[in-house]
C-alpha cells in the first residue's frame, strides 16, 4: 500500500486532455495542414546538407545574379549563389532560433509567471521586480555585453534572445496565475492534500495554456525577426551563412533589380508566420474542452 | 390594462438547431398590481420580459410571434428610437446583480442623473432635486453626501436602493424587477421587498417581479405565473397558485422547497456520540487592501464550538460574518491567527507539511459554486482518479471501478466519465464535486453553501443526496449556509455567525422555536415563507 501510495505513472498523468486535443486537432483541418506544413519545412531544413544542390558559399561570379531557371529553380544572388540553397541553409538558422528562444522563453516565463502569481505576497514581489529591472535593460546593449564577454557563437544568440522573450510570457502567465489561484478548484486540489508542485503542474499551468499559446505563436516570429536584426548588425550570423531573416534583407536592397531575391525568402518566412498561426489557433481551441467540437 | 401580452414566442438559434425559449406566452398587468414570474432557470421566465425591451440580443435571439400592448402600443412593432424611449422611462428595469450593472466609474449621483437628463431633458438642479428625493425615499440617508459616492462604497444591500431608486427616477408606469433580492442577505432581502411593496402602491405602478423564489413571490405577488420550458404551467392569483396548486409541475416546484423541520430520515443524532472537531478561542484576519491603509480585518473572532461525530452542524450567518472563513480556518486552507483546533484528538494547527497530508485525507471541502470548483480541463474520471491514486486508494487496475463506483455514490451515470465539466448541468456538476470530495474516503466534509447555486429542485435532490452519503459513509458535516429554511431541513444543530463571532448555538428546532438572541430572532423573521 505505502509503496504504491503517490506512485502515478507517466501514463496516468498523461492526462486525457492532451489526448483529446490530438483528437480535436486531427478534426481541424487547416491547423492539422499548417502542422504538417512546418513538419515537411523542419524535415527538409534538417536534411539540406545532403539534399542541397549546391554549397551555400558556393559562388559563380561569371553567373551573377540570374532568374529562376532550370539549373537554379529560385534564381542566383549576385555572387551566383543558389537562392534554393541559401533559403534551406537560412531555414535552418531561423527555424532554430525561432524554435529553441521561443522553447526557453516558454520554460524560463510559465515557470516563473506561474511560481510568482500563485505564491503571491512577498515572493511575487522580488520575482516580478526582477522582471521590471531586466525589462528595463536596452536589448541590444545587453546583446553586446553578452557578446563581448562570451564572444559570438549561435547558442549564445539563441539563449540571448530567449532570455528576453521570457520576460513578457512571465508577465502574462503571471496574471492568468493571479485568477486561478481564486478558483474554487485550486482549494478543492489544496484540500485533498496534493502538494505544491502537483497543483501547479496539473491544475494551474493546463489552465493558463490559452494565451500562452497564443503569445507563443507570436513570440517564433518575432524572434525570428529579432535575429535577421542582430545579424544585420553584425551580432548574429555572418556571411556566408544566412538566415531568411538576412536574406530578406539583401533582397529588399535589390529588389528592384533582382525582385526574386525577396519574393521567395519572404513567401518563405510568411507561409511559415501563416502556418504558425493556424496551428496556435488551432492547438488553443483543441485545449480548451469548453469550445465546441462544431 | 397596463401591459397586455399575448402568445408571445421567442426562440434562439444554438449551435444545436433553433431552440424555443418563450412559447405562446400570454400575461397581463395592471396598474398597482405586482405580477410574479416563477421558473427555474432556463424557464423563459426573464426572456419572456427582456424580448418585450428588445433587451435580448437578435440574432441569435428572434420574436417568432406575439403582440405586446403596453397602454395600446404594441412595444415588438417599435421603431429603435421609440423603443429607447420607452425603455428605462415608462418601463424600467432592476437586476439582480447591482454591482454589475451600476457602472464602477460614475458616482451614484451620476447615474441617478442620466435617465432624468436624457429622457426629459430637465435641467440638472432639477434634475438633482428629484434624485435627492427618491434617495430620502428608497432609505438613503445624507442623500447628499452619498450623491458623489461611487458604487463600490456602498454595501450590496444600499446598491440595490440606488438601483431602485434610479429606476423610479422617471416615474415609470412599469417596473420590471428580474431576481432583485436574490444576491441579498435576507434581513436585507426582507428590507427591499417591503421598499418595493411600499413604492408600489405609494407610486401606482405595475411590476412584474421574477424570481426563482417561491417564498419571496408569495410574499410580494397578487397574481403568478408557473414558467417551466418556456411555457406557462399555472396562472393565477398568487394565493391560489401557491397555495392550492392545480398543476404537477407547480405542485413538485413547492414540495421541492425545504420548509418546516428535518425530514423523516430516520436519522437521529447520537447524542452520546463523541467530539470530532474541537475549535477553541479560533482567530483568523485578511489583510484588507481596499481602503487606503492597509489593515487587518478579523474574519474570525475568538470563535469555540464542538462538532459531533455523526452530525450535521449547521453555520448560518449573513455575507460578510465569516462563515466560510471559519470553515476554510478548519481545513487549514487560511491561515489562523491564533486559537487551537482539535481534530479527533490531534491539534491540527501544530501540523505542517507531510504531516498534515493524512488529515487532508480524512476531511474535504464541497464549495458553492460547481462552476468554479471544477478544473475544466480535467474530465470526470481524470477529476476522481487524481485524489484515489494519490492517496493510494486505488491502483492502476482499479481506478477506472473506483471512479464509477463513485460516479454511481452520487448518482451520475457511468457513460460521463470522460466528459468535461462544462458537459453538464449545474446539479451534476454539484454531483461531480460531491464525488470528488468523497473520493478520499472522507469522514469529515464541510461545505460551503452547497446547493445555493442550483435550482429549487435540484437543490432538493442534492440535500438528499447529501443526507443518504452520510449515513450510507457515516460522515460528520459542517453545512455553511445563508439559507434558513436549507439548514432547517437538513441540519441537527446550528451556530449563528455574525460579525466574526458565534452568537447562537444549539438544536435546531429549540433554536427555531426559541432563539435565544435579537439578531436571531430578526433572522428568523426575515425570511419568506411559503
Amino acid at each position: 500500500m505505502e509503496a504504491n501510495k503517490h506512485d502515478m505513472s507517466e501514463q496516468e498523468q498523461g492526462s486525457s486532455l492532451w489526448a483529446d486535443a490530438w483528437l480535436r486537432l486531427k478534426h481541424n483541418r487547416l491547423a492539422l495542414g499548417s502542422l504538417i506544413f512546418l513538419l515537411a519545412l523542419v524535415v527538409l531544413c534538417i536534411l539540406t546538407p545532403w539534399l542541397a544542390p549546391y554549397g551555400y558559399e558556393q559562388q559563380n561570379l561569371e553567373l551573377g545574379a540570374t532568374p529562376p531557371s532550370m539549373a537554379h529553380w529560385l534564381g542566383t544572388d549576385v555572387f551566383g549563389r543558389d537562392l534554393l540553397t541559401r533559403l534551406l541553409y537560412g531555414g535552418r538558422v531561423s527555424l532554430m532560433v525561432g524554435f529553441i528562444a521561443t522553447a526557453v522563453a516558454l520554460l524560463i516565463g510559465v515557470l516563473w509567471g506561474t511560481v510568482a502569481g500563485y505564491l503571491g505576497g512577498r515572493v511575487d514581489m522580488l520575482m516580478m521586480r526582477l522582471v521590471d529591472i531586466l525589462y528595463a535593460i536596452p536589448f541590444i546593449i545587453f546583446i553586446i555585453l553578452l557578446m563581448v564577454v562570451f564572444g559570438r557563437s549561435m547558442l549564445l544568440l539563441f539563449m540571448a534572445i530567449g532570455a528576453v522573450e521570457w520576460l513578457t510570457m512571465a508577465r502574462i502567465v503571471r496574471g492568468q496565475v493571479q485568477g486561478i489561484r481564486q478558483q474554487e478548484y485550486i482549494e478543492a486540489a489544496i484540500a485533498m492534500g496534493l502538494p505544491l508542485s502537483r497543483i501547479l503542474w496539473r491544475h494551474v499551468v493546463p489552465n493558463t495554456l490559452g494565451p500562452v499559446i497564443v503569445y507563443a505563436t507570436l513570440t517564433i516570429p518575432q524572434v525570428m525577426l529579432l535575429e535577421a536584426f542582430l545579424s544585420f548588425l553584425g551580432l548574429g550570423i555572418q556571411p556566408p551563412q544566412s538566415s531568411w531573416g538576412l536574406l530578406i534583407s539583401y533582397g529588399a536592397e535589390s529588389m528592384e533589380e533582382y525582385p526574386w531575391l525577396l519574393v521567395f525568402p519572404g513567401l518563405a518566412l510568411a507561409s511559415t508566420l501563416f502556418a504558425l498561426n493556424f496551428l496556435g489557433d488551432g492547438l488553443r481551441d483543441a485545449l480548451d474542452p469548453r469550445v465546441a467540437k462544431d | 390594462m397596463l401591459l397586455q401580452v399575448d402568445n408571445l414566442s421567442v426562440s434562439f438559434a444554438t449551435r444545436n438547431g433553433v431552440q424555443a425559449a418563450v412559447k405562446n406566452v400570454s400575461y397581463s398587468v395592471d396598474k398597482g398590481q405586482i405580477l410574479g414570474i416563477v421558473g427555474e432557470s432556463g424557464s423563459g421566465k426573464s426572456v419572456s420580459c427582456y424580448s418585450l425591451l428588445g433587451l435580448i440580443p437578435q440574432p441569435p435571439g428572434r420574436i417568432d410571434s406575439g403582440t405586446a400592448l403596453f397602454n395600446g402600443e404594441d412595444l415588438l412593432k417599435l421603431s429603435p428610437a421609440r423603443q429607447r424611449d420607452i425603455r428605462g422611462n415608462r418601463i424600467a428595469m432592476i437586476f439582480q446583480d447591482p454591482m454589475t450593472s451600476l457602472n464602477p466609474f460614475l458616482s451614484i449621483g451620476e447615474q441617478l442623473l442620466e435617465p432624468l437628463v436624457y429622457h426629459h431633458d430637465c435641467s440638472r438642479a432639477e434634475a438633482r432635486s428629484r434624485a435627492l428625493q427618491l434617495l430620502d425615499e428608497v432609505g438613503i440617508v445624507d442623500g447628499e453626501r452619498k450623491f458623489s459616492s461611487f458604487p463600490h462604497e456602498f454595501s450590496g444591500g444600499m446598491r440595490q436602493r440606488v438601483m431602485i431608486a434610479m429606476a423610479l427616477i422617471t416615474e415609470p408606469e412599469l417596473l420590471i424587477a428580474d431576481e432583485p433580492t436574490t444576491a441579498l442577505d435576507v434581513t436585507i432581502q426582507a428590507q427591499i421587498l417591503r421598499l418595493i411593496a411600499d413604492l408600489q402602491s405609494r407610486h401606482n405602478i405595475g411590476v412584474i417581479f421574477i424570481s426563482h423564489d417561491l417564498a419571496v413571490v408569495n410574499q410580494l405577488a397578487d397574481h403568478v405565473l408557473v414558467m417551466n420550458k418556456g411555457e406557462i404551467v399555472e396562472a393565477g392569483p398568487g394565493e391560489r397558485v401557491l397555495h392550492k396548486p392545480q398543476q404537477a409541475y407547480t405542485q413538485t416546484l413547492i414540495a421541492s422547497t425545504p420548509r418546516g423541520a428535518k425530514i423523516a430520515s430516520g436519522r437521529e443524532r447520537e447524542r452520546d456520540s463523541e467530539t470530532l472537531v474541537s475549535v477553541r478561542s479560533l482567530s483568523t484576519s485578511f489583510v484588507d487592501y481596499s481602503s487606503h491603509a492597509a489593515k487587518r480585518v478579523r474574519a474570525v473572532n475568538d470563535v469555540s464550538f464542538d462538532l459531533y461525530r455523526g452530525e450535521i452542524l449547521g453555520l448560518v450567518g449573513e455575507s460578510g460574518s465569516g462563515k466560510s472563513t471559519l470553515g476554510r480556518s478548519i481545513l487549514r486552507l487560511v491561515n489562523v491567527d491564533e486559537g487551537t483546533i482539535e481534530y479527533d484528538g490531534v491539534d491540527l494547527l501544530a501540523l505542517q507539511g507531510n504531516d498534515l497530508m493524512p488529515y487532508r485525507q480524512r476531511m474535504q471541502m464541497i464549495f458553492q459554486d460547481p462552476f468554479a470548483s471544477l478544473n475544466p480541463r480535467m474530465t470526470i474520471y481524470d477529476a476522481l482518479a487524481e485524489p484515489l491514486l494519490y492517496h493510494g486508494l486505488a491502483n492502476r487496475q482499479s481506478v477506472q471501478s473506483a471512479v464509477l463506483q463513485l460516479m454511481d455514490d452520487v448518482g451520475l451515470e457511468g457513460r460521463f466519465i470522460r466528459k468535461y465539466p462544462h458537459e453538464f448541468s449545474g446539479g451534476q456538476r454539484q454531483r461531480i464535486a460531491i464525488a470528488r470530495a468523497l473520493a478520499t474516503g472522507p469522514e469529515f466534509i464541510v461545505t460551503d453553501e452547497p446547493v445555493s447555486a442550483l435550482d429549487v429542485t435540484v437543490q432538493k435532490q442534492i440535500l438528499e443526496l447529501l443526507l443518504a452519503l452520510v449515513a450510507k459513509h457515516n460522515l460528520s458535516m459542517l453545512f455553511i449556509s445563508h439559507d434558513l429554511s436549507v439548514v432547517r431541513y437538513l441540519c441537527d444543530r446550528v451556530l449563528v455567525m455574525r460579525q466574526a463571532s458565534i452568537i447562537e448555538a444549539g438544536d435546531v428546532e429549540n433554536v427555531w422555536r426559541d432563539p435565544a438572541s435579537d439578531y436571531t430572532r430578526q433572522l428568523l423573521a426575515s425570511a419568506p415563507v411559503l
